[in-house]
């Protein structure tokens, strides 16, 4: 947590600045000042790293806004323009591409490690949600970002995602003319989403961080343990167990940020498509109404989501499980009554759910991304009946899914927890 | 340690497989043979250009690709490449436009020639070789030619003077379903043996994934320098850590 720090600079000029407004001590009270535990595993790596790509994609994104024509005649062609006759613009371009995809893969890890360690009980609902409603607001930047380069994957996931609005109740079809501008996506429907991707979802986005990180500071980071650092203080008033964040996280997550660039450097120098994952070859053809891509699917980031979708008979029923699948894990922190938060000291009953929750994450993604149509004949023989055996493969993976939540709830509300004693301090292991 | 090293192994292992599958399937997939392309092979870049500029600009364009990148990328002067490649009387700074009118294509073909810019990535380096193997004689076709990879494909083949001519062996009919294409066999031999137009291939498809992503010659040049300078940058970072956390216990 946070302790408040004054500095007083011996620079004239910096002491002049502080009696007026307290940077120094704004800055020094939530770096030098903020005790963090000392555990952190390599799980607490993502929260900086999610930082660190946002910045990236505000970088680049300004610079590729300087180029893009954010039209549905020019857009394709200024994508291209950019690839090819913008200096360095293929480097910019692959950082944010790259960097959408690697954005949902760091969020993914800290949401994850958010349920391991119980991270979003209390005092720590606020953050939860506030996370949760970063990665709600990701989610619409990047499907809008993902339409515009105007390719044919472009235009009809957009067509797909957008109407799923036509299940909304009485004003369905007319809500989706609306959000399109146009009885298909069009001109207006990419000048809209380019006012949202590059203004109005980012400020959003910068909000929704402050907020999250301004609670964090407030209630203190929890840890692998789950062990609050605050109630143990020694005879200097800082937590027995906490390091100040700076020098001693900002040093240890630079290595963090150096492993990560390594990664991140390889796949935008050497394998910038990841085989057609994180940039489709559907489209590198620009969007046309009339040819409809071999299959449509949502970028690999959306395909779980995607596949709960597709597992539901009927339209309506599937945007609400798509909707549930969601807003559950906004309610996670209430559906947990379990008094323990470290999954190191929980019942085998939670470490078996998170790790069956994970896999079928995984899975469900699979299935959305098209990867069961290529497996089912490749495991049971080319007349097989691949609708039939995906259908039962993957409602039992949704159901697994929204299960999570149901037994969460009944293992902890009912007591049938079995837990183990949380030491009184952190324990480290090196 | 342990624990921290058990941790990391349960994220990296499925990230691994994750990373994995795509390649697994990108050779099981479509079973399709390898291209075998290599972009940075400057000369088969050269002889796939001049194949592209004598066989192909007739119809197709590259209007991605302009005439002086491909030149300073392949290695090219301003004069080879205006008096050799340059058919249209484009200028040197101009893409590469072919010099069909669309009316004319229209009217020809049913449809335009695609734009060839993006062909490679867009269906893959071993679906444009496959394609460009997969032609032979079908007198029942508009253009008098067939193709087993894109089937009845609007396009007449080009290159058959170079291959030689297929012709379909007919499988047994199905049932109810028209028969289908057993294997092709060469009917009539072209100027180039199989093993020479295998080359031509491979450097036709390594020239269009060049023109697909001309920036992949220097991406993955700088690449391993930008990779060589983070791994000493995180090595230091990796030291300076371990100073800090000294006395951290």
């Amino acid at each position: 947590m946070t302790e408040h720090v004054t500095v007083h600079p011996r620079n004239r000029l910096a002491a002049w600045i502080e009696e007026r407004l307290p940077v120094f001590s704004f800055l020094a009270s939530h770096t030098s000042g903020y005790y963090a535990p000392k555990n952190f595993n390599v799980m607490y790596y993502f929260g900086s790293l999610a930082l660190l790509v946002l910045a990236n994609q505000i970088l680049t994104g300004i610079f590729l806004t300087m180029f893009y024509n954010p039209s549905a005649a020019g857009a394709f062609d200024s994508v291209q323009y950019i690839m090819r006759d913008v200096k360095w613009g293929w480097l910019i371009r692959y950082m944010h591409e790259v960097g959408a995809s690697m954005f949902f893969i760091v969020v993914y890890l800290h949401m994850f490690r958010g349920l391991m360690y119980g991270s979003y009980k209390k005092p720590r609902e606020l953050v939860w949600l506030l996370g949760m409603l970063i990665f709600l607001a990701l989610m619409a930047e990047a499907f809008m970002g993902y339409v515009l380069p105007w390719g044919n994957m472009s235009f009809w996931g957009a067509k797909v995602i957008i109407t799923l609005f036509s299940a909304v109740p009485w004003i369905g079809d007319t809500l989706v003319t609306w959000i399109m501008g146009n009885y298909f996506p069009a001109d207006a429907t990419l000048n809209r989403f380019f006012a949202l991707h590059v203004i109005a979802l980012p400020l959003v986005l910068l909000l929704l961080v402050v907020l999250h990180l301004a609670a964090l500071h407030e209630v203190g980071s929890n840890n692998p343990d789950g062990v609050e650092i605050k109630q143990k203080k020694g005879p200097d008033g800082h937590p027995l167990d906490g390091i100040p964040f700076h020098p001693y996280y900002t040093v240890k997550d630079l290595f963090g940020v150096g492993v990560f660039l390594i990664i991140c450097a390889f796949i935008i120098f050497f394998e910038p498509t990841v085989g057609g994952y994180f940039l489709e070859p559907d489209n590198s053809i620009p969007a046309n109404n009339l040819v409809t891509p071999a299959a449509i699917k949502p970028v690999w980031y959306f395909s779980p989501f995607y596949a709960i979708l597709r597992m539901i008979p009927s339209k309506g029923w599937g945007v609400l499980a798509l909707l549930a699948s969601i807003v559950l894990l906004f309610l996670v922190p209430w559906l947990d009554r379990g008094k323990v938060k470290s999954i190191r000291y929980r019942g085998t009953g939670y470490k078996v759910a998170l790790t069956i929750f994970a896999i079928v994450f995984v899975l469900l993604g699979t299935i959305g991304a098209d990867l069961t149509a290529i497996w089912i004949p490749e495991i049971f023989g080319a007349n097989a009946d691949v609708t039939f055996i995906e259908n039962l493969y993957g409602r039992i993976l949704v159901i697994l899914y929204f299960g999570f939540f149901v037994f969460l709830w009944a293992y902890t509300y009912f007591g049938w927890e079995r837990t183990r004693p949380v030491p009184e301090r952190v324990s480290m292991h090196e | 340690m342990m624990r921290m090293s058990r941790t990391l192994t349960f994220i990296l292992l499925p990230l691994l497989l994750l990373v994995g599958t795509p390649g697994a399937f990108a050779e099981e997939g479509g079973g399709l043979p390898s291209a075998n392309t290599n972009i940075h092979d400057q000369a088969s870049l050269q002889r796939g250009a001049r194949l592209f500029f004598n066989y192909c600009v007739g119809c197709h364009s590259l209007k991605y690709l302009r005439y002086s990148r491909m030149a300073a990328d392949l290695g090219l002067t301003e004069q080879q490449v205006m008096e050799n490649l340059d058919f249209t009387g484009a200028r040197f700074g101009d893409p590469v436009i072919s010099a069909m009118p669309a009316a004319d294509a229209q009217k020809w073909f049913g449809k335009d020639p695609p734009d060839l810019s993006l062909e490679v990535a867009a269906k893959g380096a071993d679906w444009v070789s496959a394609y460009l193997h997969s032609f032979y004689l079908d007198p029942t076709s508009q253009v008098g030619w067939n193709n087993t990879v894109l089937v009845n494909a609007a396009m007449p083949f080009p290159l058959w003077e170079l291959q030689g001519i297929q012709t379909a062996v007919m499988g047994p009919a199905q049932d109810g379903l028209p028969p289908q294409v057993e294997k092709l066999v060469l009917k009539q031999a072209g100027s180039m043996t199989p093993v020479q137009y295998d080359q031509a291939v491979r450097d036709l498809v390594s020239f269009l994934q060049y023109a697909s992503e001309p920036a992949a010659l220097e991406r993955t040049h700088i690449g391993a320098w930008v990779v060589l300078y983070l791994a000493l940058f995180t090595f230091f970072a990796f030291l300076l850590k371990k100073e800090y956390w000294k006395d951290v216990h």
